[in-house]
């Protein structure tokens, strides 16, 4: 025990600790219950501490008026108020998370007033030490403008459909269009992780016909080094050349980096078939990479897709008898546990009664890799033969053919 | 009170003293015109300060209030104190007569009053407290009075009253730190001295009243009443009179937050006793409320256990003589009765007999409980037998209820009080602000869980267990017989254990270490820990304390075998 600490303080940590308690066990009644007698510690604020009580009762007060009030916006409200006039220190970030709250609740209009007017706060040097939320606020705020600008588009598209000209939607929608822009734009030069925001700019700046700009912001987002490493920027810059009908070896670039990045994002079937495409040697060989890459991934076991890209490029491979070497390749370093990962006789069982496409493909790409005595094959081709279905006897017939071939393989 | 005639109404002699400074009949209410132009107590009332601000205080400097002194404060707080004693049952001759003559005699020792000053300041000594004709008139009361030294200016004439220093001395300056004018003086006062007047010792001095008054108050009754908000303590400044401003360092003189500590409250005491040069205290006798038998009996109910164990405390304490007036009486100059610690002695008490009879050790008191249980069975004509294992479930259960009532009744607190108290006028606006926005938050969330009230002060009482034998459920056991437990021999009944196992072999030497034995609750039987645990939440001490008191006793208990054969191996059974 700590002889110096006073009994105030002990028993206000205790009390904390029930708060913490009641809320963990959703029991806001009584959360609320013991905030009640915390609250005094605001009138000793231990400023050296981390977490002084004002924090403290701002997050935890929150919390439970969230849970026990529903929807009591003016009480809400009102709460925010003094936490604000609590701790000048924390203002702008009151102000940023009221609006989120506004937000999830719907209240579009009240978290645009809300933001605004934060924007226009000034306090001395508060004012340069909150400048982060200073543009966190201006960048949502920029964010609201776009959705005001959405709505005002919709609007401003049906009565075009119709024939009709209104001005002033129009002169609305170039307001909203103004202001989303700036805020928007400024906030991406930061470096950081701006996803909805970047998405919010370009489908301005492509409605309104500026693709260079846009190309710059995603080339920006994507490949500056000083923003954090982000697929997401990648794939926007992918969906937007590819919307622009840009040739594919700039997609094909773009996708190579989401591939080093992220192997098993989904846009991975996409870039396997556009290397497949490629008269390159090189670029069917990476296709073959990708590919391989991506079913190492739990979440791909199923995913017929992949599996039926996978059996048509090896069977490709195996007919021609060029480049088995590229299997054997990936299969080294997959051949010590691709065969319980994907083909063991329970996985046969379940992808044979769950999905026979699936079950139709990995067998193919097991009967190669394996061999036909392996587990999988020899139970789905079984099942496939005894249910006569063509294609299971072909199945069987080809893999028979090209039996040796697993030997060099996986020699 | 000193003023002895007889009303002219009611011809009888019980005086009081109006508002004015008049004294009127308490028994018809009839209003004399005999004043006093000084008051004869420093503590009953009001009055005094009253009178002495109009007549000779400096007043209402810019209407900031009185010049008032940190003693005077203090006064204040005792004041309230023992009138609220007053109100539990205490006698009132607690509060007009002991606690305030041995305040006087604590301002004189420490020259903050009623004394002469060094050389070169002027000497300003409160009237009426010292003429002899205050000691010669009450006879009958305790001789403390007849012992309070006179002060060397006995005799002068008496005009001015004040306190402390000099108030020439006090400057502007310092008086802007502290609402009271010696605030900072007695703030920087040595730390060291255990002796400087604070919200603790306010307490000890209570004790120290009660202890000479005899009182059926223990001092961990008197604590936990403090704690439960009988006395106040907390937040007692709100009583002082609006004139009397509170800020700066008087927040760190008046203000607590700490709940006081047994141990500290009682050392203060006794040094306050010897420093008063006090005589010997009031003998504690066996009919005495604080003497051990009495207090084991005491504690036994409270704690659930048979009636009959009583015999066994009794012969514990008769055996090493802590029974006897000499041990247990307070001698201030006396080191040895200094260390007594009444509830702590009959609660160790108690442990050492439990460990006699059950040795506690987490095998034998279930295996005796066991043996009780069987021979219950084919037990028809006697009262039940005692079983430890049944009293351990009612007892462990209700003990967690409590701590657990306790815990969270501690986690609720409130500290703060209406009255908002600031360093400075500077900081005043803030402060006020920040108690608005408190109320306000303290409402809002106060409505979201029910109704907003801080706990509710239970009623003061002396008993916090309370066992009743017409429960059916059979879950008191003061009528339990502890015939299950012992044997026949010799025509006696004895324990069946013949084993005893010591808290510790060797004390240790307070000078060392401050304490005669330490405790780690890892170290020892469950079943001494969940008694220790029991005590220590009745006497809301720490299990440590009550262990070192046992420590004591077993020693004393088995003097002769541990220093016959000092090969013994410590901690195995003998």
């Amino acid at each position: 025990s700590h002889p110096h600490k006073l009994d105030f303080r002990k028993s206000k940590d205790m009390c904390l600790g029930y708060i913490q308690d009641a809320l963990l066990q959703k029991q806001w009644k009584r959360a609320a219950e013991f905030l009640t007698f915390y609250i005094e510690s605001l009138e000793k604020d231990f400023s050296t501490e981390y977490m002084g009580p004002s924090e403290i009762i701002w997050r935890l007060g929150t919390e439970i008026l969230c849970h026990c009030l529903h929807n009591d916006v003016k009480e809400f409200n009102s709460f925010i108020e003094q936490m604000k006039t609590l701790g000048v220190k924390r203002y702008l970030k009151i102000c940023l998370e009221h609006a989120f709250h506004l937000l999830c609740n719907g209240q579009i209009d009240e978290a645009y007033q809300s933001l605004s007017s934060a924007e226009s706060w000034r306090f001395g040097e508060q004012t340069t030490a909150q400048d982060k939320e200073l543009k966190l606020i201006q960048a949502y705020r920029g964010l609201l403008d776009y959705y005001n600008w959405s709505k005002q588009k919709n609007v401003f598209l049906e009565y075009d459909k119709d024939g009709f000209e209104d001005l002033s939607v129009e002169q609305e929608m170039h307001n909203s269009f103004r202001k989303a822009a700036v805020s928007l734009k400024e906030i991406i030069q930061i470096p950081g992780v701006w996803d909805q925001f970047v998405q919010c700019y370009i489908d301005l700046l492509e409605f309104y016909g500026d693709h260079e700009e846009a190309r710059q912001v995603l080339n920006e987002y994507a490949y500056n080094s000083k923003f954090p490493a982000n697929p997401n920027a990648h794939v926007y810059l992918y969906q937007f050349l590819k919307r622009h009908g840009e040739p594919k070896k700039s997609l094909i670039s773009v996708l190579k980096i989401l591939h080093d990045i992220v192997p098993s994002h989904e846009l991975m079937i996409d870039f396997h078939a556009m290397l497949q495409k490629s008269k390159k040697r090189k670029k069917r060989r990476l296709g073959l990479e990708v590919i391989f890459a991506a079913l190492d991934y739990a979440g791909w076991k199923e995913n017929v897709k992949a599996w039926s890209c996978l059996a048509r490029q090896v069977k490709q491979i195996i007919i021609s008898e060029k480049h088995l070497d590229w299997i054997k390749q990936e299969w080294n370093s997959r051949k010590d546990w691709w065969p319980a990962f994907h083909f063991s006789r329970y996985l046969a069982k379940q992808n044979w009664q769950e999905n026979e496409s699936l079950a139709y493909e990995k067998a193919l790409v097991a009967g190669i890799l394996l061999g036909k005595d392996c587990k999988y094959f020899k139970y789905v081709s079984r099942q496939g033969c005894k249910d006569q279905k063509k294609k299971f006897r072909m199945l069987k017939k080809f893999v028979n053919k090209h039996g040796p071939v697993y030997l060099r393989i996986s020699g | 009170e000193d003023y002895h005639e007889r009303c002219v109404q009611c011809s009888e002699v019980n005086w009081g003293l109006t508002d004015g400074g008049r004294f009127y009949c308490r028994t018809c209410h009839n209003v004399t015109e005999r004043t006093r132009e000084i008051v004869s107590s420093a503590v009953t009332s009001n009055t005094r300060i009253q009178t002495i601000s109009k007549g000779l205080r400096k007043l209402e400097k810019n209407d900031e209030g009185w010049e008032w002194y940190v003693c005077e404060g203090f006064q204040f707080v005792l004041q309230k104190q023992a009138e609220a004693l007053e109100a539990l049952g205490v006698c009132p001759q607690m509060k007009d007569e002991i606690l305030c003559n041995f305040w006087r005699r604590y301002l004189q020792k420490s020259q903050q009053a009623y004394c002469d000053r060094p050389a070169g300041e002027s000497i300003k000594v409160l009237s009426g407290y010292e003429s002899s004709t205050d000691m010669e008139s009450e006879p009958e009361r305790p001789g403390l009075l007849h012992l309070l030294p006179l002060s060397e200016s006995d005799g002068e004439p008496l005009t001015d009253c004040s306190f402390g220093s000099s108030t020439g001395r006090v400057s502007e300056s310092t008086s802007a730190c502290s609402g009271s004018v010696d605030g900072t003086l007695h703030a920087r006062k040595n730390k060291k001295d255990k002796l400087r007047m604070s919200m603790p010792m306010t307490l000890s001095f209570c004790y120290m009243a009660l202890l000479w008054l005899r009182e059926s108050m223990t001092l961990s009754d008197l604590l936990r009443f403090v704690v439960e908000g009988h006395i106040p303590y907390l937040n007692v400044f709100q009583c002082f009179p609006e004139k009397m401003k509170l800020y700066g360092l008087d927040l760190k003189i008046f203000c607590v937050e700490s709940w006081p500590v047994y141990e500290e409250v009682h050392d203060k005491m006794v040094h306050l006793a010897a420093f008063l040069e006090l005589p010997r205290f009031p003998d504690i006798t066996e009919s005495c409320f604080l003497h051990p038998d009495m207090l084991c009996m005491k504690y036994l109910m409270e704690a659930n256990l048979p009636d009959e164990l009583h015999n066994w405390t009794c012969r514990v304490v008769k055996k090493i003589h802590i029974g006897e007036a000499d041990f247990l009486t307070l001698v201030p100059e006396n080191k040895s009765t200094r260390k007594v610690k009444y509830d702590v002695l009959a609660a160790a008490v108690i442990v050492v007999v439990l460990k006699l009879l059950f040795l506690l050790d987490d095998h034998y008191e279930w295996l005796l409980s066991d043996f009780a249980q069987e021979r219950n069975k084919n037990n028809k004509e006697d009262g039940p037998y005692f079983e430890f294992k049944k009293w351990y479930k009612v007892i462990k259960n209700t003990l967690d209820v409590e701590q657990k009532k306790m815990d969270e009744q501690r986690a609720k607190y409130l500290w703060r009080c209406e009255k908002p108290l600031f360093y400075s006028a500077k900081k005043k606006s803030k402060v006020l602000k920040r108690r608005q926005i408190v109320v306000n938050l303290q409402n809002q969330f106060g409505k979201l869980s029910g109704s907003w009230q801080p706990a509710e002060k239970p009623n003061p009482s002396s008993f916090q267990f309370n066992w009743s034998e017409e429960n059916t459920d059979g879950s008191c056991f003061h009528g339990h017989s502890l015939k299950g437990v012992l044997q026949e021999k010799c025509g006696l009944l004895t324990v069946m254990n013949p084993d005893y196992w010591l808290c510790t072999v060797k004390l240790c030497t307070e000078k060392f270490c401050g304490r005669l034995a330490h405790y780690r609750d890892v170290d020892f039987p469950q079943s001494y820990h969940f008694v220790l645990r029991l005590f220590s939440f009745l006497l809301r001490i720490q299990p440590s304390c009550i262990h070192e008191e046992v420590c004591a006793i077993e020693h004393k208990l088995f003097n002769k075998k541990l220093y016959k054969k000092p090969k013994h191996n410590p901690g195995q059974r003998k």
